[in-house]
């Protein structure tokens, strides 16, 4: 076990544990911090959504409190002028490879994206940035649930969930640049690829990019789930 | 139309060609993850693609998802996913040959051939990539084809080069017809 520390979020006393990153030490204390890549348990943390800036008292930038290990004395804000700036244009960017058509989502009510701008007052449209264009296809070959890349804010949650926790593999990021996309092997359809549609892919997803079709949702998901591989 | 990209069929033998190589390159590298990268070089080299087949016999002997393999080759543009075809059009997209319309050689290339850029067409006749600067901007926009310049490549041109190569260009009504056919 590693030594208990004392570190200040927004002038807070918390206690936490030496080397622990400093975002999962503020949601465990119910402090808010906007993240979608961040996954509990991942050893090296992406850092690619860049929603999760903090303020560390003595440092001059904000860093991402995904990959800031915690240490006696640490003491942050989360938010600051610059902070806000930093995630509300990575909101934005976000936001341009993603189709804004909320009343048509599925997942309008369980949304990240949409609990994350309510919590830190972004706005759910593009100001700055034109909307990418989308190419893929809605992939609903899948049995219980449907993937529609143009929804995916690429946090990479189903394709670490899929790997570590579900020992499948179907998923996968491909590609590069403005044309990275989660796929399966060689593109294939999800009902032709190695999926065994357990569904956790599904609830980990944050957007409508995954999600089940209508009275398709299992009770406990992640029943059907194999183990074996 | 389908996104993805589509993927020919192996010929008769290939599949054990395939195996050989890739049991070379394992042979010769550990079959770490940190070998991915050199492994893939390899089987590349002696195959001239890299086939699905091979992806997936180096993803099981790395014991790792074979889409981990293929996001990293489609990762890095060194990797080829389509089998280099019998004549090499390669459609220069350096800034001079973009400016004077080495877009609209490369989208004449993909009409006559019925593939996207990088890809092969299914007889393994003519494979179609782009590339960047060739060194000859004067001859605008270039093309090369099997080592052959051709500058100031034209819609017509493109014709001719393929012509040259015994390739049928179906007349105007019939292209448009087929393209009817692709599109429904």
């Amino acid at each position: 076990m590693s030594k208990a520390v004392t570190i200040f979020i927004d002038g807070r006393e918390i206690s936490a544990f030496e080397g622990e990153k400093l975002l999962w030490v503020a949601l465990r204390n119910g402090i808010y911090i906007p993240n979608l890549c961040a996954i509990r348990g991942k050893k090296r943390p992406s850092g690619s959504c860049r929603l999760c800036y903090v303020q560390v008292e003595g440092r001059s930038e904000p860093v991402t409190s995904c990959t800031l290990p915690v240490k006696e004395g640490l003491s942050v804000q989360t938010r600051s002028p610059r902070v806000d700036r930093l995630v509300r244009s990575a909101f934005e960017l976000l936001l341009s490879h993603h189709r804004l058509d909320c009343r048509s989502c599925a997942k309008r009510k369980s949304c990240e994206l949409l609990k994350l701008a309510k919590e830190r007052g972004l706005k759910m449209r593009l100001s700055r940035l034109a909307p990418l264009e989308h190419e893929w296809p809605v992939d609903d070959s899948a049995e219980t649930f449907v993937f529609d890349r143009s929804r995916c804010v690429l946090c990479g949650r189903c394709v670490w969930i899929c790997r570590e926790v579900a020992r499948v593999g179907a998923l996968g990021f491909s590609r590069r640049g403005i044309r990275r996309v989660v796929t399966t092997f060689q593109d294939v359809s999800m009902a032709q690829s190695r999926c065994t549609e357990c569904g956790l892919c599904v609830e980990a997803c944050p957007s409508g990019a995954l999600y089940f079709k209508e009275g398709k949702q299992p009770a406990a998901a992640g029943q059907n789930l194999s183990r074996g591989g | 139309m389908r996104k993805g990209v589509v993927f020919l069929p192996l010929l008769q033998g290939e599949e054990e060609l395939i195996r050989k190589s890739v049991d070379k390159a394992l042979r010769k590298h550990e079959a770490t993850r940190e070998n991915l990268i050199p492994i893939l070089l390899q089987v590349q080299e002696a195959l001239g693609y890299l086939p699905g087949l091979a992806m997936e016999q180096i993803a099981a002997a790395l014991k790792m998802p074979a889409v981990e393999v293929y996001g990293l080759a489609t990762f890095y543009n060194q990797f080829r996913l389509h089998p280099p075809g019998k004549h090499q059009v390669k459609v220069c997209m350096g800034t001079a040959c973009y400016m004077v319309g080495g877009r609209i050689a490369l989208e004449c290339f993909e009409r006559r051939l019925g593939i996207k850029e990088g890809e092969t067409t299914p007889d393994r006749e003519f494979s179609l990539e782009r590339v960047a600067c060739v060194g000859c901007c004067t001859m605008a926009p270039v093309v090369v084809v099997d080592e052959h310049v051709e500058g100031k490549v034209t819609p017509t041109r493109v014709d001719g080069i393929l012509l040259s190569f015994g390739k049928a260009i179906a007349s105007g009504a019939e292209a448009a017809g087929k393209k009817g056919e692709g599109a429904s």
